[in-house]
């Protein structure tokens, strides 16, 4: 059995601490007026000048909005406006979702070993179960941004604007997908999906443990391909819903699969990484060094998949050239050339290179370290798909960012941890938890 | 490898009382024996639709591409249709024996020398089509990009077809040396197993010498991962590129993004459903019911229902996504799919593909071999026409109105695309006479861990090795008859030497028959004492002095002819 040490929860507690901290100046530092606003952007930087020119065709979103180019300054100042009340927002959503995505990427991986049945991964299973109980707090936590948007507390979603819709021809066709009714029903529809099969398979998990035959495993593997259809379909259109809309002229076919890869490769580094640390805390003593092999392996293997779906996405809307869909990597290259590159480096060339030699594949310490890099870019990713589109140039990684991701990340700590306290670490009646003990690559 | 630990909740993955040697047999058995009367009829069919399919090609080649359905609208229909097509099918191959070894699925081990068998022939036929579809099949070398004589020529660099050329000839190249790395252990065992001198050279020159040295097998377990590795890759880069053929155009309903990902899903589902056809029928045929089992077409049932969800979920994500793009020629493109002339192609895709596979779920459905067979021919059926609806459907309505028109195949079309069937059909009917159908050297090393026999022996806490306590019993009965044969027969003795001539110690010397492969220094002894000590001797021997030998010596009948002993004895004798 597992204690969740005082060090720890500490630990936990001051990252949330500290991540508050961030937060609230972020939104305290939010400008209230154009002139605010336009003071703030003078202060930052004079490489400012050709933002201007650049507004106009790069959000094409927001350059609905701009009407007749008499108003075209005062747009632009008010539109200027918008980005920087927007940046604490999308900062604290990023980070929300970030973390949220990493819990559903691992329930997604739980169900497939389940439904797989697969043999070495049972020993894992408890980790797994510790890591998906943050769905409940934090699938909830972006619900309420959402709900938030949808009041108008925020501006991250611009076809939540009556007025937008009114003058935007493209996004009145879309008001059939696309209105907030809907789009809440839709989400709760997923997030209670999701947490419901949580619950039930982790109720199942423990319950088998103390029985005397399988019907708790044999059910648990049912109801685990079950998931996977549903999982298949609402992952899909919460991609489309949660991030895709941010952009709500642009859309690709690709992009919900695109994101399950970066949940998916999220989640497994998280797994390795808890087993790791709990390894080296004395605990999970049958878990050997083919498991973190095996992780790792796995790790390799869906960065590598990624970028495939990455580069598949990109590659075909950079040859095809379509304006409507080109302007995503426009305004990409053009205003997040850093975070946009660093996160093809950060999830493909890292790990590529990191993991390849299956002997650092062993190595506990070497492992983690990939799985900063890989956490970091994956984070960068979700930064790129939400920033652009909602705060366009005035992008920075500063107070509120990095504040948002400490308040998440000690409150995912303090969630995973507590519930992994809860249960012994080890299943006792799994089927295959011999044969998961007795792995060795 | 893995530990060979199993979890006693798994099914034999071997069923009956199948043990080492019986494997071997069993597996031997087809290219052993003698083609019956079914296969040589199936085979004259396929010869005859590939004669056939090759007359046509003639006719191609020499009267023009015109010969085609093909029009100015659709350009392209039958011939990418079926390109696509047998691509596809060659995808199971390679991802059951890379990806399902990388994934350490055991249940592979029955099916891959098939898969992979099947995957390089049906690339034979998918490369087919673009090289007839070049007009001039004689100048196909100028797709590679070589430096060339013909003025400043070169291949473009910047289009998918050309990056098929690479992508598909180095699949095959990687499939052919995988499958052909396999089949080394197993072409040695036949040619151990070999009488005729003729098979044996064959099968020794096929498995290149191997020798079944500790070394050959550690070399051979690396080189299995190191191709895997790199054919894992390859799986998903060959289906991505021919699916950029379609995307990286501005043609509605062939740009969109997902294609890459759900062609190679559309890929693997198409390649097990005809490898669930092939073996369903081949396990009946060779009699390897106990090898592909029915919770190995289970498994292939379970992967088709898998790919069949993700391909279903692409079609709905393409669908919806044309109506969300509000991009007006892309909701028309779908639209006219679903409902114009061409509605049956689109519904006859979505009922083979996306329903049919869900039948799948039920464990009674999933597990009947009759149902299975018709499912996988279904989706063979239903992943043609996914082809055909995405190629002819967004042709045939042009940007212009006035193009607008429909596509109807010549007997020129349909008798190419029969003719690649036939000709499938006969390099895979000659493949299940000639090679070990199943890897069985790597059946073998499950054997322990997932036979059924093996597995009752541990579940009554046997052990394992009990089984050779039978071989001991033989060997007590063959020496007692020994004894007495040598000496009641007589008259056999001398009928043995009526043949192959007496020794005559004062001229002749006595041979080392040691080095005849098989005879150890106790057979020696037993020809010594009958009176056999040369090579010239043995050299003489025919299947009736093996007999003879046999029902003289008693112990391991058939060992002389299997060995060759009279072969040998003539090729030392002569380099004496």
């Amino acid at each position: 059995m597992y204690t969740f040490s005082n060090k720890l929860k500490i630990a936990s507690f001051i990252l949330m601490a500290v991540g508050l901290l961030g937060i609230g100046a972020g939104f305290l530092s939010a400008p209230g007026t154009i002139e605010e606003a336009k003071a703030i952007v003078a202060s930052h930087s004079d490489g400012h000048g050709d933002a201007h020119g650049a507004e106009t065709t790069h959000h094409d979103a927001h350059g609905e909005e701009v009407g007749a180019h008499g108003k075209h300054d005062a747009s632009h100042d008010e539109h200027l406006l918008h980005q920087l009340q927007n940046k604490p927002w999308a900062a604290l959503y990023v980070a929300a979702f970030f973390f949220m995505m990493i819990s559903l990427g691992v329930l997604a991986f739980y169900a497939i070993q389940r439904a797989a049945q697969a043999g070495w991964s049972p020993l894992l299973f408890r980790v797994m179960e510790g890591i998906t109980s943050y769905l409940v707090p934090g699938g909830i936590i972006v619900f309420v941004i959402l709900v938030l948007s949808v009041l108008h507390m925020n501006h991250l979603f611009v076809w939540m604007d009556a007025d937008v819709v009114a003058h935007d021809h493209l996004l009145q066709g879309k008001k059939g997908f696309l209105n907030p009714t809907f789009f809440l029903i839709r989400a709760a529809i997923f997030l209670a999906g999701w947490i419901l099969y949580r619950e039930y398979s982790r109720k199942l998990s423990l319950k088998q443990d103390e029985s005397n035959d399988d019907s708790n495993f044999k059910l648990n593997f049912r109801i685990s391909a079950a998931f996977l259809v549903f999982y298949l379909i609402s992952e899909s259109m919460m991609s489309w819903d949660w991030i895709m809309s941010v952009d709500p002229h642009w859309f690709s076919t690709l992009f919900g699969w695109y994101v399950f890869a970066s949940m998916f490769v999220s989640g497994i580094t998280v797994i390795a990484m808890v087993t790791i640390y709990l390894k080296s805390k004395g605990h999970l003593t049958d878990v050997n060094d083919s498991h973190i092999h095996d992780l790792a392996k796995f790790m390799f293997g869906i960065s590598v998949f990624w970028t495939y779906l990455w580069f598949s996405q990109f590659m075909l809307i950079w040859y095809s050239d379509i304006p409507e869909e080109v302007t995503y990597y426009v305004t990409r290259i053009q205003d997040y050339k850093l975070p946009f590159f660093g996160m093809i480096a950060m999830n493909f060339v890292f790990p590529l290179l990191l993991l390849m030699n299956s002997d650092f594949k062993r190595v506990n310490w070497f492992v983690i370290m990939a799985g900063v890099v890989i956490l970091a870019g994956h984070y960068l990713d979700i930064f790129n798909m939400i920033m652009p589109s909602t705060v366009g140039d005035q992008w920075f990684i500063g107070i509120p960012e990095i504040g948002a991701v400490l308040f998440f990340a000690g409150l995912f700590i303090f969630w995973v941890f507590r519930a992994l306290s809860k249960a012994p670490l080890q299943p006792k009646r799994n089927p295959f938890i011999e044969e998961s003990r007795h792995f060795h690559y | 490898m893995a530990s060979h630990y199993e979890a006693p909740i798994r099914k034999a993955l071997v069923v009956g009382d199948k043990g080492y040697h019986d494997v071997t047999v069993d597996i031997a058995a087809p290219v052993e024996g003698r083609a019956n009367k079914h296969w040589w009829i199936v085979f004259s069919i396929a010869l005859i639709a590939f004669l056939w399919g090759l007359g046509c090609i003639i006719y191609t080649v020499s009267t023009g591409i015109g010969t085609w359905g093909l029009n100015k609208s659709v350009n392209w229909a039958w011939d990418i249709t079926n390109f696509v097509w047998w691509v596809g099918i060659g995808h199971a191959g390679t991802l059951i024996s890379a990806v399902l070894l990388l994934f350490r699925q055991k249940w592979r081990m029955a099916i891959n020398r098939s898969a992979e068998a099947m995957t390089i022939f049906s690339v034979v036929q998918a490369g087919l089509f673009p090289i007839i579809h070049m007009g001039r099949p004689w100048l196909a070398y100028w797709v590679l990009p070589i430096p060339n004589q013909f003025g400043s020529l070169w291949v473009n660099f910047n289009s998918p077809l050309l990056w098929d050329v690479f992508a598909i000839s180095t699949y095959l190249s990687v499939s052919l040396v995988f499958w052909w790395t396999g089949l080394l252990p197993d072409f040695a065992m036949l040619r151990d197993r070999a009488i005729l001198p003729f098979q044996k050279k064959i099968y020794g020159l096929l498995s290149f010498g191997w020798s079944g040295r500790a070394k050959d097998w550690q070399r051979f377990e690396e080189v299995s991962l190191v191709l895997a590795g790199l054919a894992t890759p390859l799986v998903l880069s060959v289906h991505t590129i021919v699916s950029f053929d379609f995307a990286t155009s501005v043609i509605p309903g062939w740009h969109t993004t997902i294609f890459p990902p759900y062609f190679v899903a559309g890929a693997i589902f198409s390649g097990f459903a005809m490898v669930n056809t092939l073996l369903i029928i081949m396990r009946k045929v060779c009699h390897l019911e106990a090898y592909i089992t029915v919770q190995h077409i289970e498994l292939m049932n379970i992967v088709i229902m898998l790919t069949g969800s993700i391909v279903g979920c692409a079609y709905i994500t393409e669908l919806f996504m044309a109506w969300y793009s509000g991009v007006e020629y892309e909701q028309y493109a779908f639209l006219n799919r679903a409902t114009g002339p061409y509605w049956w192609a689109y519904w006859s895709m979505m009922t083979c593909n996306v329903f049919s596979p869900q039948f799948m779920w039920f464990k009674k459905l999933r597990t009947s071999i009759m149902f299975s067979f018709f499912i996988s021919i279904i989706v063979n059926i239903g992943m043609w026409f996914e082809r055909f609806v995405i190629i002819v459907t967004s042709l045939h309505r042009d940007y212009l109105p006035s193009s607008w028109t429909m596509f109807s195949p010549t007997f020129v079309d349909i008798g190419i695309f029969i003719g690649t069937i036939g000709f499938f059909f006969v390099l895979f009917l000659l493949y299940a006479r000639t090679f070990p159908v199943i890897a069985q050297a790597e059946v073998k090393s499950i054997l322990k861990s997932s036979g059924e026999k093996y597995k009752k022996l541990r579940d009554s806490g046997k052990p394992l090795y009990q089984i050779n306590g039978n071989t001991e019993v033989t060997e007590t009965v063959t020496e007692e008859i020994v004894n007495e044969t040598i000496e009641v027969d007589e008259k056999q003795v001398s009928a043995l030497f009526d043949t192959i001539g007496v020794f005559d110690a004062e001229t002749e010397t006595a041979d080392d028959l040691k080095k005849v492969k098989g005879i150890g220094p106790k057979m020696e002894v037993t020809l010594n004492e009958i009176g056999i000590y040369t090579f010239a001797q043995v050299g003489k021997m025919t299947e009736k002095e093996y007999d003879l030998l046999d029902s003289i010596t008693g112990s391991f009948p058939g060992r002389a002819q299997r060995d060759d002993w009279a072969g040998q004895a003539n090729k030392l004798n002569s380099n004496k």
